[in-house]
């Protein structure tokens, strides 16, 4: 059968059978199982409605447990497991092969700096735009054009930078724009400016910055989040340190002026501009949730602020960001949980050579190259590991509002 | 914010040439895309796709036709004449200095006459029309002339036609556009059905251990879908589905399952008690309530979630790579096609960047038609 017949057919065979199965089963239980009528009617009525929700729920629960339940304990257990072995329990072996293979260790770290990077600079775009938006007339299309990479997808992305880093020969015209842009520069004051001294004067920004939030972090002692406060903390001061280690590093390096890069295949700074590409697209997210939020915020309390002499700072970070932090979380959370399960960006543009590797793209690797399901499932379960305290947030906050 | 204090901020103008600059920032790398589409391999090469935006000027080195091709020298009055233009056919340029020497390219402006040893003169106008005379019959190659000519922006469709209409090529787009359709719309639908029920259980009835589903649900909102591969394929595999559109069908009906009642149930548990108590107290069954008023009711978040769940099946890799595409490649979707062809053509960017606005602009439309939706779904869909 031909596929699109194919995909009409299932169509009209999914929904015509779940509308089926839904009608069906009401009837039943209306009709047959407990009738509303005859000497236990009321009985029957009450069976019937105790009933019932669960027939509404049937299938979703049904897709629920098999496509992503089960496959949670499936995968711990085969991370257990050896396939050569005749499925054997092998114990932890498959994470102490794991964890001496080197390109590990790459992806986690990897995987931490894409964790500290992207949602930090999309956050932090996503701000800037938001709050930058709302205030000018023509600011929803500005929105729109901002937000319009989420519809692009990450292969799409792929290709659009991989134009965008590509390297011709130093005498030839340079197609991709990072190096036509890097070829303008020659090493003169110009230079230095750009090169030098404004990326300093950012990274000592963010020293003093991360280095003041830290403090926040660790000094506001509340019950159940200094944990993860002091551990945010924690990164933080790490992050103040390699800034300014950087910012030595910017004044001793001899950066090779005149000749085009192959940008891709530079250890780290591959990583970064494969980063750029998620930030790109999920900036546009963070816009629109914290546009919402900035919008919501009661214009009573920035008046007031105002009547009584703040300056358009003070109204930003000690008016406006307060009441939308929440926001911020949600932001940073989601955007999180995307880096983690990043895999096309990497797989598209480098495949994790030249020490780009992450887990999402190292499981991939041993799953369908490797044929090694055990390393392939134990790098899952890190994955896994990694969202645990994300999903262990959702489902405490959602229960705390379901209660109120 | 700041006018309501009474002044118009002074800095107005600044946040005006801000979001132009973050703009065009953002916008600049899909333009690239765009506009390198529709160029030809030989101009792609010759320079950055910005360049192609503006009357070009290059640096070229011209052949006028060789004298010994058959009649290509004529005898007139005892001079012997080569005529022609320096240009191909259909080129549409025009030349602001040239020379004859390549150490001196900007001797002589149009319609000058340049003298060539032995006797020879050239003479080139604007257009690249050009007369070479000598007095003896000429000989050997064409002669050469090194012109500073101004090329028009030109774009083309060729691209396009290759990519979708070339046939079952490696570089053809067709077959893998359809699949993907083929992917998209049951795996679009379907979750919509399943989830639209259970999330009308989830807001509106009344059972021991809702909180717990609902909090079961947001608890697998954020389990990564690598986990559910290997057992899945598996388990695919075991039952006799094995690899092909049922297999990613369900995969996709799964993986979006979450999101769907997510968003689904929270819209519902926002719509007015009044209208279903009302509808229960009249008699209406809870299959009545859901199909007759609740569904209608809900259109804005259905029509969220479709969004979200076609561009994320349409935008998807990794499911059609394990779930769908087996040896034979017959089920290649777009986003696989393109990973293929950025390793066996990475160089060809006219293929490749037509290919990836083919497989983009899909969405691209979906997104700016329905961009109302798909905000609401994310300002519903993002736990708080």
């Amino acid at each position: 059968m031909h596929p699109a017949l194919q995909g009409i057919v299932t169509i009209f065979l999914g929904v015509g059978g779940c509308l089926a199965y839904f009608y069906f089963s009401n009837q039943f239980i209306d009709k047959v199982l407990f009738p509303a009528k005859g000497v236990n009617a009321g009985r029957n009525i009450n069976r019937a409605n105790i009933v019932r929700p669960w027939l509404f729920l049937a299938p979703a629960l049904f897709a629920l447990s098999l496509y992503l339940a089960y496959p949670v304990f499936a995968t711990l257990w085969y991370s257990l497991t050896d396939r050569d072995k005749g499925n054997a329990f092998v114990g932890l072996a498959n994470y102490y092969q794991m964890m001496d293979d080197p390109k590990f260790w790459e992806a986690l770290k990897n995987n931490m700096l894409w964790l500290i990077i992207v949602p930090a600079a999309s956050t932090a775009f996503g701000l800037l735009a938001a709050q930058l938006t709302d205030r000018i007339g023509w600011g929803s299309i500005a929105k729109s054009m901002i937000f319009m990479p989420m519809a692009i997808s990450f292969v799409g992305a792929a290709v659009i930078f991989k134009l965008i880093y590509d390297t011709r020969p130093a005498d030839a015209n340079q197609i991709g724009a990072l190096n036509a842009v890097w070829m303008q520069f020659n090493g003169g004051v110009g230079s230095f400016i750009l090169l030098r001294a404004l990326p300093a004067a950012f990274l000592a920004f963010l020293t003093v910055g991360s280095l003041w939030l830290a403090t926040i972090m660790i000094k506001g002692f509340s019950s159940f989040t200094t944990i993860l406060r002091s551990l945010f903390g924690v990164v933080l001061i790490g992050v103040a340190v390699s800034s300014i280690a950087s910012i030595y590093g910017l004044f001793t390096a001899t950066l090779p002026y005149g000749e085009p890069q192959t940008w891709l295949t530079m250890p780290f700074w591959n990583s970064i501009l494969l980063m750029i590409v998620l930030i790109w697209i999920q900036t546009g997210f963070a816009m629109v949730i914290l546009s919402a939020a900035l919008r919501g915020i009661p214009e009573e309390t920035v008046e007031a602020a105002i009547v009584d002499g703040a300056n358009p700072f003070q109204v930003f970070f000690k008016i406006k960001m307060p009441q939308i932090a929440g926001t911020i979380v949600v932001v940073w959370t989601t955007i999180t949980l995307t880096v983690l399960k990043v895999f096309d960006i990497v797989f598209a543009m480098t495949n994790g050579q030249w020490e780009t590797q992450v887990l999402a793209n190292y499981m991939f690797d041993k799953l369908f190259r490797g044929n090694d399901w055990g390393v392939g499932s134990a790098a899952a379960i890190v994955i896994m590991l990694l969202v645990t305290p994300i999903l262990m947030w959702n489902v405490y906050n959602v229960r705390k509002e379901m209660r109120s | 914010m700041s006018n309501i204090a009474g002044s118009k901020s002074s800095l107005q103008w600044v946040v005006h040439i801000s979001v132009a600059l973050l703009v065009m920032l953002w916008l600049f790398p899909t333009l690239g895309l765009f506009v390198s589409s529709f160029r030809t391999a030989d101009q792609i090469s010759t320079g950055g796709w910005w360049t192609s935006l503006f009357p070009a000027e290059q640096n070229l080195t011209l052949r006028s036709t060789d004298p010994d091709d058959e009649g290509a020298q004529t005898l007139i009055d005892g001079v012997y004449v080569v005529e022609g233009n320096l240009f191909k056919a259909g080129v549409d340029a025009t030349i602001s200095v040239w020379g004859t020497s390549s150490r001196a390219i900007d001797t002589y402006v149009p319609g000058d006459t340049a003298e060539l040893k032995d006797g020879e003169t050239i003479t080139v106008q604007i257009n690249g029309d050009y007369v070479w005379t000598g007095t003896t019959e000429m000989t050997g190659r064409g002669q050469r002339v090194f012109a500073t000519s101004t090329t028009p922006p030109e774009f083309t469709f060729k691209n396009y036609k290759t990519v979708l209409f070339g046939g079952d090529s490696t570089d053809g787009m067709t077959k893998a556009f359809f699949n993907t359709l083929t992917v998209t719309i049951p795996a679009t639908i379907i979750p919509i059905v399943i989830a639209a029920f259970a999330a009308y259980a989830l807001a509106w009835m009344d059972f021991p251990g809702r909180a717990l589903l609902v909090a079961f649900v947001v608890a697998l909102l954020v389990v990564p879908l690598q986990l559910a591969l290997i057992p899945l394929l598996r388990l695919h595999l075991g039952i006799g589905i094995g690899k092909g559109y049922l297999g990613v069908w369900l995969a996709h009906t799964g993986f979006g399952m979450p999101l769907a009642i997510y968003l689904l149930r929270n819209y519902m548990v926002g719509l007015p008690r009044d209208i279903i108590e009302n509808a229960k107290v009249d008699g209406a069954t809870d299959f009545q309530i859901f199909t007759k008023i609740i569904l209608p009711l809900s259109f804005p978040a259905l029509a969220s979630f479709a969004i979200f769940q076609f561009l994320w099946t349409w935008n998807d890799l990794l499911v059609a790579k394990v779930f769908l595409i087996d040896a034979t490649g017959q089920t290649t979707v777009m986003t696989n096609q393109i990973v293929e062809l950025l390793g066996t053509r990475g160089g060809n960017w006219e293929i490749l960047s037509t290919a990836a606005f083919v497989s983009i602009s899909v969405p691209l439309v979906v997104f700016f038609s329905m961009q109302k939706y798909l905000v609401r779904g994310l300002l519903a869909g993002s736990v708080k």
